[in-house]
């Protein structure tokens, strides 16, 4: 019950301050189609360099959890999801609103989304002492692994294609090499004057994220966007709270759906909102009634996208492998401030580690209370058309990438790789791997050396990191989930195959 | 045998682009000295290539199943947005000044993709002013509040 301890640090003026501004600041990027939580985070950080470590983290964690809840704004009103984990929430959210339930289906969201999102933080925050302890028996050998494991998982569950996702991990790892080699002080792949500090992970984060998105609106040229704000009328709370206990179920399925899905390092929110729904309409009695406008539906994929939230950070706050692209966003938040996450962070930082994951769970409940009443805000931000949304994530992508280290070679290395990320994106390859690849690639370097290092004054390399139970058990999972994928990828061309030839 | 299709021709220079790359890394790796410093890359660089020849391997054969490549209708219409942002990035910023390039390059691409229609003085005074107060805030933001100090050269 330590959180309990540093609970009121979260209602310290500044720390509840910016708890707020990330939260509503969070529930209007997330309704803006085009802005994902990673990128809204990422664009961020320049933000909390001045902060200190746990108020620049309680500003990300807030935009964190709020952009996925914001995301269903736009989702219900404009049948635009904010971010892919409010696909679910499309189904049903804006046939309600069509309905004239616009108001109620924010309502129950909001509400799906706090109570899910608060069973997610409490999982969070129970499960990641026990974790951090167990963590403390890995050796140089096990984190290597532990690293290797955070590449591969993301890079074959990420994207449509493994071998494309796992050279993708590749790029980052080799990314990651780059500058001065830390032991012997050698150059290594300095092919320009900006690349002898190695590539600056916010800046690189930045680009990656960021820059894609531009060009995709570039890309889509001189449009009107068009869409169109369904406009709400007013609903009493106590309805939509009647309607919640009404659909316990649904409640439930999500919540537990997206807390467990959370926990899988490289499974997204929208693997966890499309689950929830999906089984939520296998256990209804009024399945027919899933994707006509049913609340059930809102309910079990808003529920599910915010509790994954929580357990989607165990994984980084305990063993330092950050499990989505959001979780590797953070940990560039913390490692500016000089935090290793992982046992160090509670026991040298538990200030740090508990203000964040207390601040996390008033968040959720912030969120909710903000989210009924900055919706429409929200909604008409997400009508900002796309050649103003361009423009603006450029310019606060440029000026956030120098006022890192106030150096242009950092906006460089940004624009470079962002461009790259794009066309890269176009043939297949996925940006999460990469950048996985980009922090855990120091992390797996320093832990392969020191574990070399070992070896050759003990057993010798090869069994020192191939033998051991625990690193059994590490390429176990590395092997069977690279396998695992690549034969889930097999069987869906089979049946899209089949599916051509019987079209 | 007939000339590859255009999101095929696509993806062999993609992939071949990477295949180059990977090529690369992993002969730096295994040539530059010492090799203490290199043993990681050249492990990595190791998987690197081989993933990399198989997908070049894969989009020569005409296999590649993922990836749509681009249009030249995408093609068209990025193109411009692009080679503003690069000039923007790689020679305005320092060259005229972070806050002049970026008023001018946010104008010219509000300009560029705004769907209203450019014969409206309207619409040229309503995105006259969506970039003054995008400005405004960035100038807020960035000089004000976080004190970054930024190359300036014209105007500020």
């Amino acid at each position: 019950m330590e959180f309990l301890f540093y609970m009121g640090d979260v209602f310290m003026p500044i720390n509840f301050g910016l708890l707020m501004i990330g939260t509503i600041g969070g529930l209007i990027l997330g309704a803006t189609p085009g802005l994902s939580p990673t990128m809204a985070v990422a664009l961020l950080i320049p933000f909390t360099f001045q902060l200190e470590a746990a108020q620049g983290l309680i500003l990300l964690g807030a935009a964190y959890t709020s952009t996925v809840a914001g995301g269903a704004v736009s989702a219900i009103l404009l049948k635009i999801p904010g971010a892919p984990a409010n696909i679910a929430t499309t189904l049903d959210g804006h046939a309600m609103a069509q309905k004239g339930e616009g108001a109620k289906a924010l309502q129950i969201s909001f509400l799906a989304s706090a109570v899910g999102g608060v069973f997610g933080v409490l999982l969070l925050i129970f499960l990641t002492p026990v974790l951090a302890q167990w963590a403390l028996a890995f050796g140089p050998s096990h984190l290597f692994w532990l690293a290797i494991l955070g590449v591969t998982v993301i890079g074959s569950l990420d994207g449509r294609s493994v071998i494309k996702g796992l050279l993708s991990g590749c790029i980052g790892l080799w990314l990651a090499t780059i500058g001065f080699d830390d032991i012997m002080g050698a150059q290594r792949f300095i092919f320009h004057p900006s690349l002898g500090g190695g590539i600056n992970i916010i800046a690189a984060l930045i680009g990656l994220f960021a820059i894609p998105q531009v060009i995709t609106m570039f890309a889509s040229g001189r449009h009107d966007d068009g869409a169109e704000v369904i406009k709400v009328q007013k609903h009493p709370i106590g309805g939509a709270i009647r309607e919640l206990f009404r659909n316990k179920r649904a409640m439930g399925i999500g919540t537990v759906a997206g807390s467990v899905i959370g926990l899988i390092p490289g499974v997204g929110g929208q693997i966890a909102g499309l689950v929830a729904y999906d089984q939520s309409k296998k256990f209804s009695p009024d399945r027919d009634k899933f994707g006509t406008g049913h609340p059930e539906g809102v309910i079990a994929a808003e529920s599910a996208n915010n509790a994954m939230v929580g357990p989607s950070l165990v994984p980084l706050l305990t063993l330092s492998i950050p499990g989505s692209p959001t979780a590797a966003v953070l940990l560039g938040g913390l490692l500016i401030h000089g935090i290793f996450p992982g046992t160090d962070l509670f026991d040298n930082h538990p200030d740090v580690a508990w203000t964040f994951i207390n601040s996390m769970l008033i968040g959720q409940i912030l969120m909710c209370l903000f989210g009924l009443y900055v919706a429409g805000l929200a909604a008409r931000v997400a009508q900002v058309p796309q050649s103003v949304m361009a423009a603006v994530v450029l310019g606060l992508a440029v000026f956030g990438s120098y006022s890192v280290q106030s150096s242009m070679g950092d906006v460089y290395v940004m624009a470079s790789l962002g461009v790259m990320m794009y066309f890269l994106e176009r043939f297949g390859f996925s940006a999460a791997p990469l950048v996985l690849g980009l922090i855990l690639g120091p992390i797996a370097e320093a832990n392969f050396i020191q574990g070399s290092m070992i070896a050759k004054a003990t057993d010798g390399v090869g069994p020192y990191f191939m033998t051991g139970g625990l690193n059994l058990f590490l390429i176990t999972v590395v092997v069977a989930s690279v396998l695992y994928s690549a034969y889930m990828e097999l069987r869906a061309r089979r049946y899209s195959s089949k599916e051509e030839i019987l079209a | 045998m007939s000339a590859p299709s255009l999101p095929r021709l696509q993806h062999i220079i993609g992939s071949g682009i990477v295949a180059i790359v990977g090529v690369w890394v992993a002969y730096i790796s295994y040539t530059q000295q010492p090799a203490e410093a290199f043993l990681f890359p050249r492990l990595i660089s190791s998987v690197f290539v081989v993933l990399a020849l198989w997908t070049f391997s894969k989009a020569c054969l005409g296999w590649t199943k993922v990836g749509q490549g681009i249009s030249a209708r995408q093609f068209i219409n990025l193109l411009p947005g692009l080679i503003v942002a690069l000039v923007y990035i790689f020679w305005a910023a320092k060259g005229l000044g972070f806050y002049s390039a970026t008023t001018l390059a946010f104008f010219i691409l509000l300009s560029l993709y705004d769907p209203a229609p450019h014969g409206s003085f309207k619409t040229w005074g309503k995105r006259i002013a969506i970039t003054a107060v995008f400005m405004i805030v960035m100038y807020g933001l960035f000089a004000q509040l976080l004190t970054v100090y930024t190359p300036r050269e014209v105007l500020f």
